[in-house]
């Protein structure tokens, strides 16, 4: 498994410093957290590690390869090998369900008809999905649509899965169930799984190895373990109101 | 007093950037092939029943209204066939066919795309590794590239019927004379200026239109006002293309 680095990683919108020098090495076949409240810059560096943005400094380490120095052959095959949830499912309207999943394979690979209809029946089952092949996005629930979007990203059996606030606007029980496949799958497909998210329940769940962002800043680095154990005075102002304002760490 | 003039600029070059764009990465012709089909019906089919209607009433009423102003018996009553056949190839076909179509497919294009911008389809895409600029723009241009003269050309005919029909009614001009007419001032030319014209503003509503919805940024208000914006920029750049390719071409 190919580690995933970041180092030094600055970016600016106008004269907003969104991200000021965030270094981080994630840990390879686990799930890995930033967190953080809203508007801390974590989709922005989710958006530079996954090629989206381009940030004015630093790198981004697939392995040995310099993503945003990467020639466009190294570029294709990282990207081949990542997969990515969207906050907003990012599902295509114009694609049936089974189309969605399956158009990853489609463009990577030459996989046969038959193989890529095995595929698809494969991938939505993991996500506890059957029958769904030929309905259109706007026939599905919030939750459904998460689902769909997660065996689009794993079609591939991909090395790093990134989720972008993977429970955003979902009812309790449908969050915890998303969070329970990410952690399935992460398990399953030895993938390195990146999520981003606010919701410190899912970091009860899932956070394996966490990256805490404040005002674009790095303000903590640890594991959930230590979240759950530390005297809470030991933790950076920032990260104490956090954990405060979730209600779950009093 | 310069800000206007520079957001002009920018967005003539983000433009001009964007083309260059739509002609770099393309993957698997097969997928592209599938899509050019798919824009050809949406473009090319779908339109031709709005074309029709147009363009025989704009050649009933070309024919009744120069019929109203030429009274003197000195004039041959094939005058009228040779106007209305004239404006119907240099100007009514193509002109006219193309602000009608700039309003039904540049308003379709720009919501479309943006709408994929806004619900991070465009993102979904881009971590997929496909040029998105290619993959959702090339198929539409050159679908546009061959609709537009087809569509043009079908406009050009049925104008000339409406003229034939009109004038046959209303006793202006009998079919016969009207064909006198209209092949007294025909020259080959003509036709390749009308295909000309349906090129090149097939070209404009449809780069123009995928340009705003490309970069629309924000929500569906957002995405309605790129529409707007899309249809009004092409149109204006089809009257001021209208008048440059008359200057240098006749």
């Amino acid at each position: 498994m190919s580690e995933l680095r970041i180092a030094n990683i600055r970016k600016h919108f106008g004269q907003q410093e969104v991200l000021k020098g965030i270094s981080f090495t994630f840990e390879p076949a686990r799930v890995n957290m930033i967190i953080g409240p809203s508007g801390c810059g974590k989709t922005v560096l989710l958006k530079c590690i996954v090629g989206l943005i381009k940030p004015d400094v630093g790198e981004v380490y697939y392995g040995p390869i310099n993503f945003h120095k990467a020639t466009s052959e190294q570029r294709r095959q990282i990207l081949k090998n990542l997969g990515m949830l969207f906050q907003s499912s990012a599902l295509f309207d114009s694609m049936t369900v089974g189309e969605n999943v399956a158009f990853p394979m489609r463009i990577f690979t030459n996989s046969s008809e038959l193989e890529i209809r095995d595929r698809v029946a494969y991938c939505l089952e993991r996500v506890g999905l059957r029958g769904v092949e030929d309905k259109y996005p706007a026939q599905l629930s919030g939750g459904m649509k998460r689902r769909v979007g997660l065996a689009r990203a794993i079609v591939l059996n991909p090395k790093y899965l990134f989720c972008d606030e993977p429970n955003s606007g979902l009812d309790p029980l449908t969050s915890r169930r998303i969070d329970e496949l990410i952690q399935q799958l992460t398990e399953d497909f030895h993938t390195t799984t990146i999520v981003v998210t606010h919701d410190m329940r899912s970091v009860q769940i899932l956070g394996d190895k966490i990256l805490f962002l404040y005002e674009g800043e790095a303000i903590w680095k640890g594991t959930r373990q230590q979240l759950k154990e530390a005297p809470l005075e030991t933790f950076p102002p920032q990260l104490r109101a956090f954990l405060q304002a979730s209600g779950l760490y009093m | 007093m310069l800000t206007p003039l520079i957001q002009v600029l920018e967005a003539v070059g983000t433009y001009l950037l964007l083309l260059r764009r739509i002609f770099t990465g393309l993957l698997q012709w097969r997928l592209y092939y599938q899509l050019w089909t798919q824009e050809f019906l949406i473009i090319g089919r779908d339109s031709i029943f709005l074309v029709v209607i147009i363009a025989f009433f704009v050649g009933a009423v070309t024919t009744v209204q120069t019929a109203y102003q030429l009274v003197s018996p000195f004039i041959p009553k094939s005058t009228i066939g040779a106007i209305v056949s004239t404006s119907s190839i240099l100007e009514l076909a193509p002109t006219i066919t193309s602000l009608v179509l700039a309003g039904r497919i540049g308003s379709n294009i720009a919501s479309q795309i943006g709408s994929m911008r806004v619900s991070e389809q465009i993102d979904a895409l881009e971590v997929m590794g496909l040029n998105s600029a290619t993959y959702l723009i090339l198929p539409k241009l050159l679908a546009g590239l061959l609709a537009f003269p087809v569509l043009v050309i079908y406009s050009c005919v049925i104008s000339h019927l409406g003229g034939i029909v009109a004038g046959t009614f209303t006793g202006a001009v009998n079919p016969t004379q009207f064909g006198i007419g209209a092949r007294s001032f025909f020259e080959d030319f003509q036709i390749v200026f009308m295909l000309i014209k349906a090129v090149t503003f097939g070209f404009i509503i449809v780069t123009v239109s995928a340009y705003q919805g490309y970069y629309v940024r924000g929500g569906a208000l957002e995405v309605g006002a790129a529409s707007t914006k899309a249809v009004v920029i092409s149109s204006l750049l089809i009257l001021v293309a209208d008048y440059v390719l008359a200057q240098l071409l006749l």
